[in-house]
């Protein structure tokens, strides 16, 4: 396991280097000048351009600057942004806690409810429950989750009035990051109302991030089951007279469980994409509102370091869930 | 179950291309919601392409008595804007026939873009292996490691927001899969005798890759490429709400979603049925997907 | 009374192009210590019926018997949750492909302790003992770093050892082996063959071994039934089967011995058995058959009487042989 483990990161090695040649090739791809580019609408002097150019080494030829970029890298420096003057890493350490949190949120809706549907329906092969179940999957996976938010912006909060339209937390709350996750920090203030608020302003944007990942989870689940429903070893667990519950909980769905695992580690990318547009439609603080903001304002700098920093976060994701995989796959770890 | 039976020497007439696709319609026809897929695509192609004739209106044309004007059934509409007006007098009718026209676009264009470089890229690396191989599949990781919209975005933010830039930007992120399908499938079939048959009778590389080994991975490809219909009908949405992609006053979806959102809890129909035709559309086309995965997965035709 | 009584058993999987019996009017007795092999090329629906016994079958499949009794107990009328006690502890079954039956999540000591806690309900230390002693009984050694192997790391044989293992672990009256050595090498079938005999020998259980193999029911059985198509087409006692086969079926499959092959080739039985939409009319050997007359293509035959075998058959060989001598007797 530890082999596989240690074959895993070795992989991972050109797809690192590719992601940074992107990410540094993205400044200098910009079709404006990129020290125009980083210097915002005011423009510069001939004299601070030539500056500029030196300071970030634009005058070195293409490999020194990539290694330069690299070493910048290697010791924290993901640079400035140019709205706020602020370290990139510094604001995105606050920010993704945000996103993190309402990642983590969805994917457990989408597990706790995704999981069990997909094995109701292949347990039910065919009835009407199967393909009632099965079609709302279909209508979640083709669903345009932008318009999914907006959707229910409209019927809980605009007619019914239950949930809050946009933000993290009721207005009159201040809650001192511990964790940056508003219901931790709210709950190690000791604040109950605060984390009832947190809890329902995470209700709408959970139900659309999770939508698609639960979507895809339901129907991999099924097909899961049923490919093992059908296996010699489930037909020894009946000839044993094991009880249904043991048969499919133990022997069926034990076995399920290893290629839906890798659905949901692939479903982090889903996620991450998902949330641009969620947070955007709830104005929720997080890293994807960021991003996009970003863009639109020309932040280049910090588009360029979030690109790199949230691939990171999807391989980092991914290998956790090939360690996952071989954790629950006995093949993978007698080796 | 019982065991299988030795199958009989195989079809002693050879099945022509018709029969082959009457089996295949057989298969497919099976799936009662394929079908009904396959029908709403084909009435989406039919407006898309008639919607000059069917719009009762331009879709630029703004009516200035009609701001927010509701649907025909609501009290204070009426019957010349069924689905109601936006929030600049146009009638919403008329803007989603026209907008189908983009979106049918927009997926035809991403999905051959896409399976033009997909294909190109995956028949050079399963064909020729060693380092082209290693060389192409990374670059495929290394744009798969990004969340598809993220990249999408970057890629406008380098080449300017417009329809165009975004169906590129689509069309790079959603090209790693045919590669990989591309190239697994050449691998499996470069191993069968048909294409060893075809080496051994002097087949020139070209002919073998294009000719030989091609139309026969054809199957996970197709579907794929159904998939990726939908995907990029997504994606252009998506990023047309985000202000990325096709820009007012374009009836594209997406955009229409997004010019429309400040309205949302005084208005609900102007952002309703933008996305309820996106909505439809990926729907029906995933359910083609879904019946052409069947039709085409031979284990599951015996059930 | 017979341990397991099966009368006109019949099995009708509901498929896509209508209802298909697969298996049709099958009897069979089998009695405590009694080893029967029942006979017949794949798609003769042998596994089926057992299976039906076992109530393994999937819901598409439609069970019918005039009688289906295990121990006195009508197994129709068992409620699901006494079929289960019944299942795995007196009746146990293993499979053709040992290697898929085994669960590849689980270890050894895990799937074979399972059976012994639902069972039997010995704890942990009961059931690692017993199974240590299980394991050493079918001839695998070091049993107890065993009891901790992943399926993947066992080898066919292995496998099909530990399955034994494990149907045997609450002491069955009867075993249902279906094909236990086709996947397995050569040299591994008779071991393993040697092995069931041992075991049901050494604990009295009956064994009930489903073959396609004219070798093995030679070697093993006390009983045999033929079986096509669904159909049982003639039913001896071993010697009696070789020495005088009544059905033309059984003839041309005693035929195809190797040790019995008369000239330099092996003779081969034409065709493939019938499916779902090529049933012939009349006998449904008929096309297949050397001594087909209209008549065998145009009327279901009759069942022959016990001294012929009960043979399905409007034309049994050896019949006169057969009758001369029940006359001297």
């Amino acid at each position: 396991m530890l082999r596989y483990i240690l074959n895993r990161l070795l992989l991972i090695v050109p797809t690192l280097i590719g992601i940074t040649i992107c990410a540094f090739a993205f400044v200098r791809l910009l079709p404006s000048d990129p020290i125009l580019a980083l210097a915002g609408e005011h423009g510069v002097s001939p004299e601070r351009y030539a500056i500029l150019q030196h300071k970030f080494g634009f005058d070195l030829p293409l490999w020194q600057q990539y290694l330069r970029y690299i070493w910048q890298l290697l010791h924290g420096d993901f640079g400035i942004s140019i709205s706020t003057q602020r370290p990139v890493m510094t604001e995105f350490l606050i920010l993704f806690p945000a996103t993190l949190e309402l990642s983590i949120c969805a994917i457990v809706l989408a597990i706790a409810l995704g999981v069990p549907a997909g094995i109701f329906a292949a347990i039910k092969r065919g009835s009407w429950v199967d393909q009632t179940l099965m079609g709302t999957a279909l209508v979640g996976y083709s669903m345009p989750i932008f318009w999914w938010g907006l959707l229910l912006i409209i019927f809980f909060s605009g007619i019914l009035g239950w949930t809050p339209v946009s933000g993290r937390i009721a207005v009159q709350y201040f809650i001192k990051p511990v964790t940056g996750f508003m219901l931790i920090d709210s709950l190690v203030a000791g604040n109950r109302a605060a984390f009832f608020s947190a809890l329902h302003y995470l209700i709408l944007p959970t139900i659309v991030l999770g939508t698609i990942p639960l979507a895809v989870i339901a129907r991999q689940t099924r097909s899961a089951m049923l490919e093992v429903l059908g296996e010699d070893y489930v037909r020894t667990a009946r000839a044993k007279g094991l009880s249904p519950r043991r048969v499919l909980g133990l022997h069926a769905f034990r076995n399920a469980l290893i290629p839906v695992v890798t659905t949901i580690g692939l479903q982090v990318g889903t996620l991450l994409a998902g949330a641009i547009l969620t947070e955007t439609i709830f104005s929720w603080p997080g890293i994807g509102k960021w991003m996009v903001d970003s863009i639109s304002k020309r932040d280049y700098a910090v588009v360029q370091s979030g690109l790199l920093l949230i691939a990171l976060i999807v391989m980092a994701v991914n290998l956790l869930v090939d360690v996952l995989y071989a954790a629950i796959n006995p093949r993978i770890r007698a080796q | 179950m019982s065991e299988i039976t030795d199958v009989a020497p195989l079809a002693v007439r050879a099945p022509t291309r018709w029969s082959a696709l009457r089996e295949f319609w057989h298969y497919f026809s099976i799936n009662r919601g394929a079908v009904a897929g396959l029908f709403v695509f084909v009435a989406l192609i039919l407006i898309a392409l008639l919607a000059g004739v069917l719009a009762p209106h331009l879709p630029d044309q703004q009516y200035r008595d009609f701001f927010i004007a509701p649907p025909a059934w609501l009290p204070g509409g009426s019957t010349e804007f069924l689905l109601g007006t936006d929030p600049v007098g146009r009638d919403i009718l008329s803007r989603l026939m026209y907008g189908a026209r983009f979106s049918l676009l927009i997926g035809a264009v991403v999905v051959s873009l896409a399976l033009l470089g997909g294909i190109t890229l995956g028949l050079l690396a399963g064909f020729f292996r060693g380092w082209v191989d290693t060389a192409i599949m990374r670059v495929m990781d290394i744009i798969l490691a990004f969340p598809s919209l993220l990249l999408a975005l970057v890629m406008v933010a380098i080449l300017g927001p417009g329809l165009f830039n975004a169906m590129l930007a689509i069309a790079l992120v959603l090209q790693p899969h045919f590669a990989r399908l591309t190239r697994a499938a050449v691998m499996v079939e470069s191993t069968r005798e048909y294409v060893i048959s075809a080496k051994v009778a002097g087949a020139g590389r070209l002919r073998l890759m294009l000719v030989t080994i091609l139309p026969n991975c054809l199957a996970p490809l197709i579907v794929q490429a159904t998939l990726s219909f939908s995907d990029a009908v997504l994606g252009a949405a998506a990023l047309g709400f985000l202000g990325m992609g096709a820009q007012p006053p374009t009836a594209e979806w997406g955009t229409m979603l997004a010019n429309s959102r400040q309205y949302i809890l005084r208005a609900w129909w102007v952002v309703t049925f933008p996305g309820l035709a996106i909505l439809i559309t990926v729907l029906a086309i995933n359910l083609i997907g879904d019946g052409l995965r069947d039709a085409f997965d031979p284990k599951l035709k015996r059930s | 009374m017979a341990l397991l009584e099966i009368r006109n058993l019949s099995v009708t999987f509901a498929t896509a192009a209508g209802p298909f019996k697969a298996v049709d009017g099958v009897d069979l007795d089998v009695d405590a210590g009694d080893v029967v092999a029942i006979v017949g090329e794949s798609g003769s629906g042998k596994s089926v019926a057992m299976l039906a016994v076992m109530g393994l079958l999937p819901k598409t499949a439609t069970v019918t018997a005039d009688r289906l009794s295990f121990a006195g107990e009508d197994l129709f009328a068992l409620s699901a949750r006494r079929r289960r006690q019944v299942i795995g502890k007196d009746m146990a079954m293993i499979f053709q492909e040992p290697i898929a039956s085994l669960n590849p999540c689980y270890t050894v000591g895990f799937q074979i302790g399972e059976a012994l806690k639902t069972h039997l309900g010995l704890d942990r230390a009961a059931r690692r003992e017993r199974s240590i002693a299980l394991l050493r009984e079918v001839g695998i050694s070091e049993p107890e770093q065993r009891l901790s192997a992943f399926p993947h790391q066992l080898s066919g044989g292995m496998s099909q050892r530990v399955m034994i293992a494990m149907a045997i672990s609450c002491r069955p009256k009867l075993l249902i082996a279906d094909e236990p050595t086709t996947a397995l090498d050569v040299t591994i079938q008779a071991q393993i063959l040697d092995l069931l005999l041992k075991l049901q020998v050494e604990t009295g259980m009956a064994l009930l071994l489903i073959t396609h193999s004219m070798g093995v029911v030679a070697e093993t059985a006390h009983r045999v039934v033929v079986q096509y198509a669904g159909q049982q087409v003639e039913r001896q006692e071993v010697h009696g089967l070789f020495g005088a086969p009544h059905h033309p079926y059984t003839v041309a499959l005693l035929d195809a011995l190797p040790d019995r092959a008369k000239g330099n080739r092996l003779p081969a039985i034409p065709g493939v058995v019938p499916g779902q939409g090529d049933r012939p009319d009349g006998c449904l050997f008929n096309p297949r058959c050397a001594f087909a007359t209209d008549l065998c293509r145009r009327e279901v035959p009759p069942v022959q009487p016990p001294e012929l075998g009960q043979a399905l058959c409007h034309y049994p060989r050896n019949a006169r042989q057969m009758l001369a001598g029940g006359a001297t007797a």
